[in-house]
């Protein structure tokens, strides 16, 4: 194990999705982790609990998750990276913060392993239910970069993204995975240190009495934290440059303008997907998660018996990257969704492409739709 | 031991700490927040800590809006949360002097369930509770410390629950300091505050204030509420606790004092010392 049993050395393991999670997170430099116990998600606490302490780092259980998450956007604003880790109906407590984060621009990281809900749902087992909640599930308009891992390796791969993205943008970024690549066992390899990119904030570099918190100059303004001298002003009302409450309709347009387009603009440098055999193909499965290693066998039997078919994974659900899937498009081919949900991604797939060529495979949640399901429903979208 | 400043500030000096380009405030004629705000500043302006270091948190409110006209790091945050938001904060830079201003509303009825146990884990947070015994920025509807017997907007008929004794409640959960004071006591209220800022732990103050949407709704003013406060106080800082209830009744006594203070280790101060014990190394 790495030096004093904290940060873990570089090598091949054989890892747990959660804790993999947790190991990318304290490379990333997490150094504060406020949860509450919840299935499936109770090993990166434990595992938080276990080795935050080690490193000079805070664990808290709290009282809830609502108390969680602000525990994780106070420490943030300290100036350390924390985050939170949970499931369905504690994802669904943290909803009004996941708000003021964005509000106020604070860079925060949650890790949903998502089970079958709603309500109290399937506890033990899987879902892919909560994805429009990671941008819908607040009240108001808002922006969360949105990472979709599907194995353990990218359990650590893309915590650590997760933590990069939103300490560049200040945003609430949200790592959804789900019961059963939190469970699930494999290889990872971690990567020597210097291989690994891990992005600090970027600190004011003016006098106090010139800092504006919401500088519109910027597209990110820079980020000073409580105890620095900065005084700053953080409300979760519509504000001005200087953090300040307003109802003017220009100042809030102007801000909240700033805020979407943080994320928009930088839309290309944030999505992230995977192609699999899509260059020929006439049918494309779109699928995230867990679903997308169905969906990969399935592609795989199906191109056995001569059908040519692709497999569009996405990575990231938030941005969503609908540019290489429109672009997918213009080569003639359908589309499939299948999702572990009532039909989620496959609404937005639909906005961007026309509704004749979508096609879904929804699956209640539970289990994964079988690779033979997924290959059944290609053969009926082939044979009318 | 702290090296306090004896002297009150200048008004130049509290202004200093004001940000005054957001005046006028939000705050009704006859609230009591105001004074709670002064008194704050000329306790920070007058404590040992850097200023710097002074951080204020709030949930939602009229009493919450109490950072927006302070110049310290302020955090206006969601309705109730301001306790874990401090945690956060203290957990992660026990430098910094967390002080919350909250509602009743805000801290004991939507945020109870984080003061409970901030006190079990004792949070070295401080608290401050002014108790306008109603929900004054959503129109004065009844909430965790309405007296019973009030007409609020949600009890026209009068309110037929039971108000926290929020001393008594603190004091129960194992809150190292408690006190209580009206807007009446400015000074007694910048003298807790600079105790309240020595506390290793959670220190709670809670401050009866005038809300004029409640006097209103009570048929009384708001003036005659504050003769009320005069004739009702006693300051016992060796009351009996279960004593403090806060009654409609007009003969009975409204108890304030300093009525617990005593040694305290801070949940922080625990895990810092579990983190150096296990050679946790803080750059880490
Ligand atoms: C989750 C949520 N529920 C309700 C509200 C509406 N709200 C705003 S302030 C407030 C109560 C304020 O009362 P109190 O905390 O006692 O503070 P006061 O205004 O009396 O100082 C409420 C319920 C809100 N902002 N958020």
């Amino acid at each position: 194990m790495g030096s004093r049993d904290g940060i873990l050395e570089p090598g091949t393991y054989f890892m747990r999705g959660n804790d993999a999670c947790v190991e990318g997170a304290l490379i990333a430099g997490c150094r504060f982790f406020g949860g509450y116990p919840i299935t499936p998600s109770n090993e990166i606490s434990a595992l938080m609990a276990r080795k935050l302490p080690l490193i000079g780092g805070v664990f808290i259980q709290f009282e809830d998750e609502i108390a969680s998450i602000m525990g994780v956007i106070g420490a943030a604003n300290a100036g350390v990276k924390s985050m939170t880790a949970t499931s369905g109906p504690g994802f669904s407590l943290m909803q009004e913060a996941i708000g003021l984060a964005y509000m106020i621009e604070t860079p925060i990281v949650i890790v949903n392993v998502q089970r079958g809900g709603p309500s109290t749902g399937l506890p033990t087992q899987v879902g892919q239910g909560d994805f429009l909640q990671t941008h819908y599930g607040s009240h108001g308009d808002y922006m969360t970069i949105v990472y979709l891992p599907n194995s353990p390796q990218e359990m650590f791969d893309m915590i650590i993204k997760a933590f990069n993205a939103a300490w560049t943008y200040r945003v609430p970024t949200i790592l959804l995975s789900d019961q059963m690549v939190g469970h699930m066992i494999e290889r990872v390899v971690i990567p020597s240190l210097e291989d690994i990119l891990v992005v600090d904030r970027v600190k004011p570099d003016v006098d106090p009495e010139k800092y504006l918190p919401f500088d519109s100059k910027y597209l990110v303004p820079p980020m000073a934290v409580a105890g620095e001298g900065y005084r700053v002003h953080l409300t979760g009302l519509a504000h001005d440059e200087r953090g300040y409450p307003t109802t003017n309709p220009e100042t809030v347009s102007k801000q909240y303008e700033r805020m979407a387009e943080k994320i928009r603009r930088n839309e290309d440098r944030i999505i992230e997907w995977e192609e699999y055999l899509t260059h020929d193909a006439e049918l494309i499965i779109v699928a995230f998660g867990i679903t997308s290693r169905s969906a990969l066998k399935a592609v795989k039997d199906a191109r056995r018996l001569g059908y040519r078919v692709g497999l569009f994974r996405l990575k990231t659900g938030w941005p969503f990257p609908w540019k290489p899937l429109t672009r997918l498009a213009e080569q003639g081919c359908r589309f499939l969704v299948v999702e572990i949900n009532a039909g989620q991604v496959v609404r937005i797939v639909r906005e961007y492409i026309p509704n004749e060529l979508v096609y879904h495979l929804p699956w209640h949640p539970g289990s994964v739709p079988p690779p033979e399901i997924i290959l059944k429903k290609i053969r009926e979208v082939f044979n009318g | 031991m702290s090296r306090e400043i004896l002297i009150t500030p200048s008004i130049d000096e509290i202004k200093s700490l004001m940000r005054v380009e957001r005046l006028p405030h939000i705050w009704c004629p006859s609230c009591g927040i105001g004074i709670v705000a002064k008194a704050y500043v000329e306790a920070v302006l007058r404590s040992s800590i850097p200023l710097d270091k002074h951080v204020i948190v709030s949930g939602i409110g009229c009493s919450s809006r109490m950072p927006g006209y302070i110049k310290l790091d302020g955090y206006h945050v969601i309705h109730g949360r301001a306790i874990p938001f401090s945690v956060g904060l203290k957990s992660v830079n026990p430098e910094l002097e967390v002080t919350i201003f909250a509602g009743d509303g805000d801290l004991i009825t939507i945020g109870g369930n984080h003061f409970i146990h901030s006190i079990r884990r004792n949070d070295d947070i401080n608290v401050i509770m002014i108790n306008n015994y109603i929900y004054g920025m959503t129109g004065g509807q009844y909430g965790g410390t309405t007296p019973p017997g009030s007409r609020t907007l949600t009890s026209p008929y009068g309110h037929l629950e039971h108000n926290f004794n929020m001393p008594l409640l603190a004091a129960t959960l194992g809150a190292p300091y408690v006190a209580r004071w009206t807007v009446l006591h400015y000074r007694q209220i910048v003298d807790t505050l600079l105790e309240m800022f020595n506390v290793d732990g959670f220190a709670f103050l809670e401050v009866i204030s005038p809300c004029i949407v409640y006097t209103d709704m009570n048929r009384m003013e708001s003036i005659e509420f504050m003769r009320d406060l005069r004739r009702r106080v006693v300051i016992d800082n060796d009351a009996d606790l279960s004593d403090l209830s806060i009654s409609m009744d007009p003969d009975t006594r409204i108890v304030v004092g300093k009525f617990v203070n005593r040694e305290s280790e801070s949940f922080q101060t625990r895990y810092y010392r579990l983190i150096k014990k296990l050679g946790g190394d803080l750059d880490g």
